[in-house]
């Protein structure tokens, strides 16, 4: 079976790719993208750690993951939405120019 | 490393960085079901059957599927962007970078990556129903109330604003 270390570098890997588009990318919604990425990633960590514990029975990892999961999806819901008002707003999706709070 | 695990990371991977950096929306949230699609079968090889197909279902199944929506919403009679990157990029990759050093560094160092996997890891749905209605109960109940008032407050942030 895969080491540890595998799983854990894949995981720096794609919470690194999710940050690198989140911080440098201009569009709002690839912004989005790279967080979920980047909660995808720790989500894999959790897994790994679980299938690595020594009481594995005692299943933390897993619900860890499946409550993450179901609070990602309304990150994603809330985030999209809020992507949609703002686009309605400014008519644009592009972070560099929505830069005042009182529009 | 066995064979499988570094197709499917390959596969992420590639995946990801697809994603990030594509110049249409939509091949970046194709891209994106790839990507998660990688991830659910690395949760599958570790054992956790139904945190893979949870992630199918709503990773691949409804996020995406969001995500497809919102990019249509957004780009009626849009002039195509000149550059893809705001203007801070070069910060932001070097950023990026220092994190992955700084993980990489932390797990080659760490004692834990000698551990062993269990010799046997079963998390039956049995199993975490029984979890999820015993110790874990409060939690789902929290849980649907904040999907709940997500719901009701992704429609009202997208709602149209009324003319005063």
């Amino acid at each position: 079976m895969t080491p540890l270390a595998g799983y854990l570098i894949l995981s720096a890997m794609l919470f690194c790719i999710g940050l690198a588009g989140a911080l440098t990318r201009r569009n709002a919604i690839i912004v989005l993208i790279g967080i979920e990425l980047m909660l995808n990633a720790a989500n894999l960590n959790f897994i790994a750690f679980w299938r690595f514990s020594e009481h594995p029975e005692a299943l933390t990892g897993i619900m860890f993951v499946i409550f993450s999961i179901g609070v990602a999806a309304a990150e994603a819901a809330v985030g999209l939405a809020l992507i949609i008002a703002i686009y309605r707003h400014y008519k644009t999706a592009n972070v560099d120019e929505v830069n005042s709070l009182k529009g | 490393m066995t064979l499988p695990f570094l197709i499917i990371a390959a596969l992420t991977l590639a995946a990801s960085v697809a994603a990030m950096t594509l110049r249409n929306l939509v091949h970046c949230a194709l891209s994106l079901v790839v990507a998660f699609a990688g991830l659910a079968a690395a949760f599958l090889q570790l054992d956790a059957q139904f945190v893979g197909f949870a992630q199918i279902l709503v990773y691949v199944g409804a996020v995406a599927i969001l995500i497809v929506f919102a990019v249509l919403l957004t780009r009626g009679g849009q002039a195509p962007e000149p550059t893809l990157f705001s203007a801070g990029w070069k910060w932001g990759a070097l950023v990026a970078v220092l994190v992955f050093g700084t993980l990489a560094w932390a797990t080659k160092n760490s004692f834990i990556i000698d551990r062993k996997p269990a010799a046997t890891a079963e998390a039956t749905v049995k199993q975490i129903g029984d979890a999820l209605m015993t110790k874990y109960v409060l939690p789902l109940e929290v849980i649907g109330l904040l999907l709940t008032a997500a719901l009701i407050g992704a429609v009202i942030i997208a709602m149209k604003e009324e003319k005063k």
